[in-house]
């Protein structure tokens, strides 16, 4: 294999399009721990890398992996590691340390059944609200969910994309449905790829804030580039400089919420399908859009009024778009892989008829299930 | 020229001559009086300042604790991170950035319970860092409760009735894990200590130093060491220089006249990650 950006048409499972969507992306550091089913991510990394001159590092578990990941993005590198629910669980904490440091960074979670070790091997959605509050405190963050082997390149791109304009961890919510499933990938040449490059900061004097709150986005200070900078896992002021003021707290909090609240309109996505003049939407995201688009449809050609808004981030919640649907609609009708995660934040922003479809059986919600819920209302 | 000041008609210098290296506007720091971990610092700023090492290139690393504390008084690029997850932060620094000089500096607790496993694979790995660990036997900043160095029969906060769990023999385990360098000394080898870190900087690979510090108001004071002074005498008479002693013997029960094994017990040369990993990247790309 060459060190060539790899550029055509490809017939690729999910898993292998993500790790091509981060080379393209520019990553160059990946730390990790084997877990189905996302290790072919790993596996395709650690072949991938060294070839373009990046550092595959196979840490001792989860909780390592998301530190080096964080250390190598201080050092100025794109990173990224990837993991399923068990190993999503254990990151939580430095999830918060990359937050409050405000290191760019993307987390691929290749959603499985659960709780616990749950059902290794088959498909689940359950981690969608770990994602939005697992780690303790209060923060924002930005989760894609690819449903297809194409947005599994797209949006990993994407992913790094927001991770290095807004200083945050972000999160690629795949399952395992899409990770394992091949189809056409398409990877156009590196000049029709939109790459964000991270905002460094320049050699400064002693006035220089690495974490100015004035900015949504203050240019990063790199380790060994001359800035001295101290990065704090304690709430911190704008020198970095550790601080148990309220104002302070109460500053940073402002500062690294905000960056996500004051941009929404450059971040939330979403996809419409004949919402226009339906009666009934049903809201679905990941794998399960697949399934909905396709009872969707068999809906129309029965002659109802039906239609289909994807999630393509389920975080922040696209409320401005949820609530415009809510207005309209008689009734939504939200199919997850789990019980009700995403109807909850659906159930805030509407005010019309909410029916949950509560997949758990570690399969593709079957789209008999909801045609059956819209043939009812 | 140095600024000068008069003080009671005696002129003192406004500027301590390590100011620039440490952030002088955030002392004084949080350590208790008697506490070893000035004299940590004082050695470490030294050694920096003494060292081949342009101060851009030097990082330092810490995780959660009162040494944790100790890089955010350094005007370097400093790292204060989650508990126990000092090593692999530094891991992923250094293999990202391999001109960079990654130090951690942190305690017992932090770096043998929480984050026990992250430093033997950074050892099996030879990450070239050197991980200065300041052992005070109890977790100092929560109020000195008993840990994987609590010496068996020590009251903590926690082992009201005496310590009865074995604790770990540091400089064994981690030259049992491979590292190339491994050393003790306690806070009163301040010359041991400042020519080891030096040294530190030079090992190409893992460098380890446990640094036995006093803890005056937590592990000391329940231990028969009445305040910091009392801990130093008890280094000053039972320390025991021996740079071949024998690994599996020197753990510490920190009781008169039970000896303080101190010395440079380690030094050899193994590849390290960084060299490995850079001959694999010219084997993929070719």
């Amino acid at each position: 294999m060459s060190a060539e950006p790899r550029v055509g048409e490809f017939f690729m499972a999910g898993n292998y399009a993500c790790a091509e969507g981060a080379i393209a992306a520019g990553c160059r550091f990946y730390a990790g721990y084997p877990i189905t089913p996302s290790s072919e991510i790993a596996e395709h990394m650690s072949r991938r890398l060294p070839q373009v001159g990046g550092h595959y590092v196979q840490m001792e578990d989860e909780i390592g992996s998301i530190a080096a990941i964080l250390g190598a993005s201080n050092a100025g590198m794109k990173v990224m590691t990837a993991t399923s629910g068990p190993g999503f669980s254990l990151m939580m904490e430095s999830i918060g340390l990359g937050v409050i440091t405000e290191t760019p960074c993307v987390v691929v979670d290749v959603q499985r059944g659960g709780p616990s070790t749950g059902l290794p091997t088959l498909v689940g959605q359950a981690d969608m609200m770990q994602v939005r509050w697992g780690s303790h405190g209060d923060y924002e963050v930005i989760a894609f969910a690819p449903n297809s082997v194409q947005e599994m390149f797209d949006l990993t791109v994407k992913a790094f994309n927001m991770a290095e304009k807004f200083r945050t961890p972000v999160f690629v919510m795949a399952d395992q449905i899409i990770a394992h499933m091949t189809d056409r990938l398409v990877i156009p040449p590196p000049e029709y790829i939109e790459v964000v490059q991270r905002k460094k900061a320049m050699k400064q004097g002693p006035s220089f804030l690495p974490f100015d709150f004035s900015q949504d986005f203050p240019p990063m200070a790199i380790a060994g580039e001359g800035h001295h900078v101290n990065v704090d896992s304690l709430t911190h002021d704008e020198r970095g400089y550790p601080s148990a003021k309220h104002d302070v707290s109460e500053r940073m909090l402002e500062h690294l919420i905000g960056k996500i609240r004051n941009n929404l309109e450059t971040i939330v996505q979403v996809e419409h399908y004949l919402t226009d003049d339906a009666k009934v939407v049903v809201i679905a995201y990941g794998s399960t859009s697949r399934s909905a688009l396709h009872a969707v449809k068999e809906a129309r050609r029965a002659g109802m009024k039906v239609g289909l808004l994807r999630l393509i981030t389920p975080w922040p919640f696209p409320v401005r778009e949820v609530e415009r649907i809510g207005a309209k609609a008689k009734a939504v009708v939200v199919p997850e892989i789990n019980y009700g995660q995403i109807e909850h934040p659906v159930r805030e922003h509407v005010d019309c008829r909410v029916i949950g479809i509560h997949h758990a059986a570690g399969s593709l919600v079957p789209p008999d299930k909801i045609y059956a819920a819209l043939e009812k209302l | 020229m140095t600024e000068v000041e008069l003080v009671h008609g005696v002129e003192i210098s406004v500027k301590h001559p390590r100011d620039e290296l440490l952030r002088a506007d955030r002392l004084p720091h949080i350590w208790c009086p008697g506490c070893g971990l000035g004299i940590v610092t004082k050695c470490l700023v030294e050694a920096i300042r003494r060292s081949d090492v342009p101060l851009d290139r030097h990082v330092v690393v810490s995780g959660i604790g009162c040494t944790s504390r100790l890089p955010g008084y350094l005007n370097l690029d400093t790292y204060h991170t989650t508990h126990g997850r000092a090593i692999p932060f530094a891991t992923g620094l250094k293999i990202a950035n391999p001109d960079l000089e990654v130090t951690v500096v942190a305690g017992d607790g932090d770096l043998f319970n929480i984050g026990g496993n992250h430093l033997i694979h950074a050892i099996r790995r030879n990450v070239d860092l050197n991980v200065f660990c300041v052992n005070n036997f109890n977790y100092g900043m929560t109020g000195g409760q008993f840990g994987a160095t609590t010496p068996i029969g020590a009251r903590t906060a926690t082992t009201p009735y005496g310590n009865f769990e074995a604790p770990f023999n540091l400089p064994y385990i981690v030259a049992a894990a491979g590292a190339p360098f491994v050393a003790r000394w306690t806070t009163l080898h301040v010359r041991q200590l400042l020519r080891v870190m030096r040294r530190a900087f030079q090992i190409q690979g893992l460098a380890f130093v446990e640094i036995i510090s006093p803890c005056p108001p937590t592990f000391g004071e329940l231990n028969n060491f009445e305040d910091g002074y009392a801990m130093m005498e008890y280094f000053r008479n039972y320390s025991r220089v021996d740079d071949h002693a024998e690994l599996s013997t020197i753990g510490l029960s920190m009781k008169p006249p039970d000896p303080v094994v101190v010395g440079n017990f380690v030094d050899t040369r193994k590849p390290t990650y960084h060299e490995l990993e850079r001959e694999l990247i010219e084997r993929a790309r070719n």
